[in-house]
C-alpha cells in the first residue's frame, strides 16, 4: 500500500468545510409575523373588510385567521399570533366556523375543542369557550348556539354518541344550557324562536341520520325531528321563513341534494338535484358550490350555481363567467359582499398546501386573487349591514 | 446557542482532522475484539476478486459498532446511514419508518434474516419495533443487494435494509452461551432480555431469545416562541402522555450446516400494546388512542451446492399479523378497527456457474396475502404474487457487472359489498418487467479504488389500503414507479503498522424519479374526503458521502470515526400549474432536508469504550410549498456513551451508560410530535 495519504487529508478538509458551511444553527422560533399584501384599490362602503378562517388539515394545528381590509385594499395573513403572542400553540387545529356578534369575533376550532372569542377590531382574545368537538355557531338575543358532536355515549349495542346544541351567554362566555339533538349535528339556523339543526350522523356510516332537529328557543328543548334526507350538512334560513338544507348523500348511490323547507307550513317546498359542498345566502341570492366526485372519470365535477330564494329557480349554473374556474382545483368556501355584491371563492387545493382566495365582480369576472392559509373556508364581514345574526 | 454550535463544529472538525473510522463492511467477522477486527481488515482485498458478491457494497453497521450507537431500535441505528431519512413520531413506542433517497417509505424493502417482512395492508414497516437486542448486523443497499444468488423478492424494492440476527458462536470447548441483559433509564424503561445459545454438535446450533419492554413513555417537552427581538412570547413545558408501551418478543432459531450447504429455521412472535401519543395541538395536550399488535412468523432457509456449478437456495415463510386500533376519545369519532393479515411465501433461487467468472441465476417466488378486517363493507382482498428474476454476473479484469430482469405477476381478488352482502367479485391481473444493471470497475489491482454505477427501474404495488380502504381506496390505482441512476466511487486502504490504520471513503451521486406516485387527493362534498390517485411526480438529485478512519495511538488506544453527509434536492413536479407564490411546483418535498449527516467517534482503551455520535438534519418544510408557515427547524442531537467490561471468572459483565440528546434540544421530526430531550440509559450485560 503505497498510496499517498495526502489526497485523503485533502478530502477530509473539504468535507469538514462542507459540514461547516451547513446552515446548521437552529434558531429560536419567532412567532408568526403577519404577511401583508397589497391587492387592489381601496373601497369605501359601510363594510370595512372581512375575516377569513383557514381550517388547515387535521393534526397540523395550523388554523389561522386572515383579514382583508377593504379600506386599504390590503390582505393580511395570519393575524392571530401577533395579536395574541402569549397563546401557546396559536389558534389550534381545524377552524370550523366563524361569526361576529356585537363587538366580538368567534372562531370555532373543532379539534381544539374550543371557541376563541376575540375583539372584532383588534382580534385580541377575550376568552375561550370549551366545547368538545364543536362545529357551527349562530347567535340570537344575547346567546350563542353551538352544535357539538360530543354528547353522551350510548351503547345500543353499537357505539352511538348523541350530539347537542350548547347555549352560551355571550356576556359571560359560559355554557348555560345544553339541548340534545340527533347524531353529529352540523349547521344550525334560527327562525321565529326556533332553532333548526341539520343532523348528519356522519360517524354512523352507513346508517346516516336523516332529520333536522327543531328546538324551541325559549324552553331550549328539542320539540321534534323532521325527516329530510340522509347526512345533512348546511342549514340556512332565508327571509321568507324557508330553510335551505343540503344533504351530502352517502358519497356512492345516494346523491347530495338541496332542499327548501317551509317552516311556516311545515312542508318541503322543493328539491334541487344539485351537489352542495358550501353555500352563501345574500338577500334572495343563494350561491352554491358543488363538488361531485365521479368514479367514472375519477375527477371532481364542479358547479357554481346561483339560486333565487324567492322564485326557487336556478338563475345561473355558472356564477363565475370568465373561465377562472379552470384555475380552481377544490372550491371550498364562498361569500358575497352584502354591499358591492362581489363574490369571494376560496380554493383549498390539495388540503395540505396553501389555499387561494379569488374575488369576482357581481358579473362573475375575476378581480384579484391572493394566497391564504391552508384550507381557506369561513368568512365574517366587519361593518354595518353585514347580514350578521 | 452559539456555544452548542461551536461544540458541534469542533466535534466535526475533530472527526475530520484527526480521528474517525470503524470496521468496514468486510467479510463477516466473528471476533469481538476491535484490534482483531482491524487486523482482519488486512485481508479485505480478497473479496475484490470473488466472481460474484456485491458489485456495490452496502452501508453496514454490525457487532460492537452497532452496540455502541446509543440506539434502542433498528430505526435509531439507521439514522447513521447516508441518504436515509427517518420519520420519527417520538418516544419508545412512536412509529419510525425509513425513507431512502426520498423515494418514499413504501419503496423500502426490509429483510429479516434473508426474508422480506411484508405489510400488504399499508406497506410500511415500523423499524422502531425491531430491537437491537438480537440484531447483529444491519446493511443498507441502494437499488438492491447486487448479488445474484438471492430470492426474486430481493430484486423487488428500490432500496433494501437487511437485518441479520445474531448467529450462535462458541469458543472452543463451550456448548452453551447465556446472555442476560437489563436496560433501564429514562421514560420509565424496563427492558430485560435473555438469550440462550446451544451447540448440539458442530453442525447444529440453536438460539432462544426473549425480550420484554415496558416504558411509561413520559418525557418533558417544551415549545416556545419569541418575538423577533428575542423576548419570549410564550414558553410551555408539558409531559408527553399516552406514549406508554409494553411488548414481548420471543424468538427461536436453529442453524445447521450440511455438506456444501447450510440451513436455518426460525420462529418469531411479538405482542404489544401501546398508546398513540398523537399530535400536540392547541388545547389538546394528551390523547387516548391505543394500538395492539401481534406478529407471528415462521421461516426457513436451505442452501446447498448441488454440483460444482449449480447451487440452490430454498426459502419459505408463513406470517400472521394482527392489529387493533382503538379511539375511545369521546371528542372524536369512535373507532375500534381490527385487521388480520396472512402471508405465505415460497422461494427458490438457482445459480449456475457457466465459467469461473460468469454466473447466471434464476429465482422464482410465490407469495400469497390476505387481509381481513371488522370494517363495514370491507373488500377482503387476496393477492397472489408470482416473481421471477433472471440475473447474471460477470467479472472481467477489474470490471464487475450484474444485470437482472424481474418479472412480476400480481393477481388481486376482492369483493364489493353493500349492506354486508357481496355485490360483485373482482379479479385483476398485472404483469410487469423491470430491469436493473450494476457495474463496478477497479482500475488498479493494488489499490482498492472502485468506480461504480447502477441503474434500476422498479415499482411498488399499491397497498391494500391504497386500493380497497373504505371510501379512500381506489381500485384503479397503477403501480408507483421509481427509476434510479447512481454513479459513485469507493476507496479504501488498511495498514498493519503505524498510527494510521485505515480509511474508507465513498461518494455517490444519484438521480431518482418517482412517477405515478400514489397520493391522496381531495374529493367531492364533505370535509376531508380523499381519494388515492397516481398523480404525484418527484425528482430527486442527491449526493451521499461517507468516510471512515481508524487509528492506533500509543498506549493501545484505538480511535475510530465515521462521517456521513447527504445532500438532497427532492422536488415536487406533481402540478406544473401550481407556480404562483406559495405554489408547490418544484418545491422541496415534505420533511426532506437539503442537508443531513452524522458523525461518530469511538475510542477504546483496554476494557473501556467511549463513544460519541451526532445526527444533523437541516431545515425542512412540511409541505412542497416552501413558505415560512411550512418551515421546520433543523435539529441535531449529540449522544455519548461509555462502557466497561468486567471479567468475573468465566462470566463477563459489561456496563454501559448512555446520555442521549446531551444538550437537551427540543425538536420535532414531524410537525407537532415533540421528541424527547436529554435522556439516559443504563445497560448491564452478563455473558456466561
Amino acid at each position: 500500500m503505497s498510496f499517498n495519504t495526502k489526497p485523503i487529508s485533502t478530502c477530509l478538509v473539504v468535507m469538514a468545510a462542507i459540514m461547516m458551511l451547513l446552515p446548521s444553527c437552529r434558531e429560536e422560533q419567532v412567532i408568526f409575523i403577519p404577511e401583508e399584501v397589497e391587492i387592489t384599490a381601496p373601497q369605501y362602503t359601510s363594510i370595512q373588510g372581512f375575516y377569513l378562517l383557514n381550517e388547515a388539515n387535521k393534526g397540523s394545528n395550523k388554523a389561522t385567521l386572515d383579514y382583508y381590509n377593504m379600506r386599504t385594499g390590503r390582505y393580511t395573513r395570519n393575524i392571530f399570533s401577533i395579536a395574541n403572542p402569549n397563546v401557546p400553540k396559536e389558534m389550534g387545529d381545524v377552524g370550523n366556523d366563524l361569526g361576529i356578534y356585537g363587538s366580538k369575533l368567534y372562531a370555532v376550532i373543532n379539534c381544539s375543542n374550543k371557541i376563541d372569542v376575540m375583539d372584532k377590531n383588534t382580534v385580541k382574545k377575550i376568552g375561550q369557550i370549551d366545547i368538545p368537538n364543536c362545529r357551527f355557531i349562530k347567535f340570537y338575543d344575547g346567546y350563542a348556539y353551538v352544535t357539538s358532536y360530543a354528547g353522551p355515549v350510548i351503547i345500543t349495542p353499537n357505539y352511538e354518541q348523541q350530539g347537542y346544541v350548547a347555549k352560551v351567554d355571550t356576556a359571560t362566555l359560559q355554557v348555560v344550557d345544553k339541548c340534545l339533538v340527533g347524531f353529529q349535528p352540523d349547521e344550525l339556523d334560527i327562525i321565529n324562536d326556533k332553532i333548526y339543526v341539520a343532523n348528519s350522523g356522519g360517524y354512523m356510516v352507513p346508517n346516516y341520520e336523516n332529520t333536522i332537529s327543531v328546538i324551541d328557543i325559549n324552553t331550549f328543548t328539542e320539540e321534534k325531528r323532521i325527516e329530510i334526507d340522509i347526512n345533512l350538512q348546511c342549514c340556512r334560513a332565508d327571509k321568507h321563513g324557508n330553510l335551505w338544507i343540503s344533504s351530502r348523500g352517502d358519497y356512492y348511490d345516494h346523491p347530495s341534494r338541496l332542499f327548501v323547507y317551509d317552516t311556516r307550513h311545515e312542508r318541503l317546498l322543493k328539491t334541487f338535484d344539485t351537489e352542495v359542498s358550501s353555500m352563501w345566502l345574500d338577500g334572495d341570492s343563494l350561491y352554491v358550490i358543488g363538488v361531485q366526485w365521479s368514479y367514472v372519470t375519477m375527477h371532481n365535477g364542479i358547479s357554481y350555481a346561483l339560486i333565487n330564494t324567492s322564485s326557487l329557480e336556478v338563475v345561473s349554473e355558472h356564477f363565475i363567467t370568465d373561465g377562472t374556474e379552470q384555475e380552481i382545483t377544490m372550491p371550498y368556501g364562498v361569500a358575497v359582499n352584502p354591499i358591492t355584491k362581489e363574490i369571494y371563492v376560496t380554493d383549498a387545493k390539495d388540503y395540505v398546501s396553501p389555499g387561494r382566495l379569488y374575488c369576482f365582480s357581481p358579473e362573475g369576472v375575476k378581480q384579484w386573487d391572493v394566497r391564504t392559509g391552508d384550507i381557506p373556508a369561513h368568512f365574517a364581514f366587519v361593518g354595518e349591514n353585514t347580514n350578521e345574526k | 446557542m452559539l456555544k452548542r454550535f461551536t461544540i458541534t463544529l469542533l466535534a466535526i472538525v475533530a472527526c475530520c482532522l484527526g480521528s474517525l473510522a470503524q470496521e468496514v463492511d468486510s467479510l463477516s467477522t466473528d471476533t469481538d475484539n476491535e484490534l482483531d477486527t482491524m487486523l482482519f481488515l488486512q485481508n479485505v482485498e480478497v473479496y475484490g476478486n470473488k466472481p460474484y458478491g456485491n458489485v456495490i457494497p452496502s452501508q453496514m453497521l454490525k457487532g460492537k459498532q452497532l452496540e455502541r450507537l446509543n440506539s434502542h431500535s433498528v430505526a435509531d441505528a439507521i439514522r447513521y446511514f447516508a441518504g436515509v431519512q427517518l420519520k420519527d413520531y417520538g418516544g419508545v413506542g412512536g412509529i419510525k419508518t425509513v425513507d431512502m433517497r426520498s423515494m418514499g417509505t413504501n419503496h423500502m424493502g426490509v429483510f429479516y434474516d434473508g426474508i422480506q417482512l411484508g405489510n400488504a395492508q399499508n406497506g410500511q414497516i415500523d423499524l422502531g419495533r425491531f430491537s437491537l437486542d438480537n440484531v447483529e448486523e444491519i446493511s443498507l443497499y441502494n437499488g438492491q443487494k447486487s448479488e445474484i444468488f438471492q430470492p426474486a423478492r430481493d430484486y423487488g424494492s428500490a432500496g433494501s435494509i437487511y437485518l441479520r440476527t445474531r448467529r450462535p458462536k462458541f469458543i472452543e470447548g463451550k456448548n452453551n452461551n447465556l446472555n442476560v441483559t437489563m436496560r433501564t433509564g429514562s421514560f420509565g424503561l424496563a427492558n430485560p432480555s435473555v438469550r440462550w445459545e446451544h451447540r448440539f454438535n458442530p453442525r447444529l446450533t440453536m438460539s432462544l431469545n426473549a425480550e420484554y419492554t415496558y416504558a411509561t413513555g413520559q418525557y418533558h417537552f417544551r415549545y416556545r416562541k419569541v418575538f423577533s427581538d428575542g423576548v419570549v412570547a410564550w414558553d410551555t413545558t408539558a409531559v408527553r402522555k399516552n406514549g406508554d408501551i409494553w411488548s414481548l418478543r420471543l424468538e427461536g432459531g436453529v442453524f445447521g450446516t450440511i455438506t456444501d450447504g447450510k440451513w436455518n429455521a426460525k420462529v418469531y412472535y411479538y405482542d404489544s400494546e401501546r398508546g398513540i401519543p398523537g399530535a400536540i395541538i392547541n388545547n389538546v395536550w394528551k390523547n387516548s388512542q391505543r394500538q395492539w399488535d401481534r406478529n407471528f412468523f415462521a421461516q426457513g432457509s436451505w442452501q446447498k451446492l448441488i454440483t460444482e456449478r449449480y447451487e440452490m437456495m430454498l426459502n419459505a415463510k408463513y406470517a400472521r399479523d394482527y392489529m387493533r386500533y382503538l379511539n375511545p376519545d369521546t371528542t372524536l369519532m369512535y373507532l375500534d378497527n381490527k385487521f388480520w393479515q396472512d402471508e405465505i411465501y415460497f422461494s427458490s433461487a438457482n445459480k449456475y456457474t457457466i465459467m469461473t467468472d460468469w454466473d447466471v441465476n434464476l429465482s422464482v417466488d410465490y407469495k400469497w396475502n390476505y387481509l381481513n378486517s371488522n370494517l363495514v363493507n370491507f373488500a377482503y382482498p387476496t393477492r397472489h404474487t408470482l416473481l421471477a428474476a433472471l440475473s447474471t454476473a460477470r467479472t472481467w479484469r477489474g470490471f464487475k457487472i450484474q444485470a437482472s430482469v424481474l418479472y412480476t405477476h400480481v393477481n388481486d381478488r376482492y369483493t364489493s359489498r353493500s349492506g354486508g352482502t357481496v355485490i360483485e367479485k373482482h379479479n385483476k391481473h398485472l404483469n410487469k418487467l423491470t430491469p436493473a444493471v450494476f457495474m463496478s470497475y477497479q482500475p488498479w489491482q493494488e489499490h482498492d479504488l472502485n468506480f461504480r454505477a447502477f441503474f434500476k427501474r422498479i415499482f411498488r404495488m399499491p397497498t391494500f389500503n391504497d386500493l380497497y380502504y373504505t371510501d379512500i381506496g381506489n381500485a384503479g390505482l397503477r403501480p408507483e414507479y421509481a427509476t434510479q441512476w447512481n454513479v459513485g466511487v469507493l476507496y479504501q486502504c488498511y495498514y498493519e503498522q503505524g498510527w494510521f490504520r485505515g480509511v474508507k471513503l465513498s461518494a455517490d451521486a444519484y438521480y431518482n424519479i418517482v412517477n405515478d406516485k400514489i397520493i391522496a387527493v381531495p374529493k367531492g362534498t364533505g370535509q376531508y374526503r380523499w381519494m388515492m390517485m397516481n398523480i404525484g411526480k418527484v425528482k430527486i438529485r442527491g449526493i451521499d458521502f461517507t468516510a471512515r478512519l481508524a487509528f492506533r495511538l500509543p498506549h493501545d488506544i484505538v480511535l475510530e470515526g465515521g462521517l456521513n453527509y447527504t445532500y438532497q434536492k427532492a422536488q415536487d413536479y406533481t402540478n406544473p400549474a401550481d407556480t404562483l407564490d406559495g405554489g408547490t411546483y418544484k418545491g422541496q418535498i415534505a420533511y426532506i432536508p437539503w442537508h443531513s449527516g452524522s458523525a461518530t467517534i469511538h475510542a477504546a482503551w483496554k476494557n473501556l469504550d467511549l463513544n460519541y455520535s451526532c445526527i444533523y438534519v437541516g431545515e425542512r418544510y412540511h409541505n412542497s410549498a416552501n413558505i415560512l408557515a411550512n418551515h421546520e427547524q433543523p435539529w441535531y442531537t449529540h449522544d455519548l456513551s461509555a462502557s466497561y467490561l468486567f471479567k468475573i471468572g468465566i462470566t463477563t459483565l459489561k456496563v454501559t451508560a448512555e446520555v442521549n440528546n446531551l444538550f437537551n434540544q427540543q425538536y420535532d421530526v414531524i410537525q407537532n410530535y415533540p421528541m424527547p430531550g436529554r435522556n439516559y440509559r443504563l445497560i448491564l450485560k452478563f455473558d456466561l
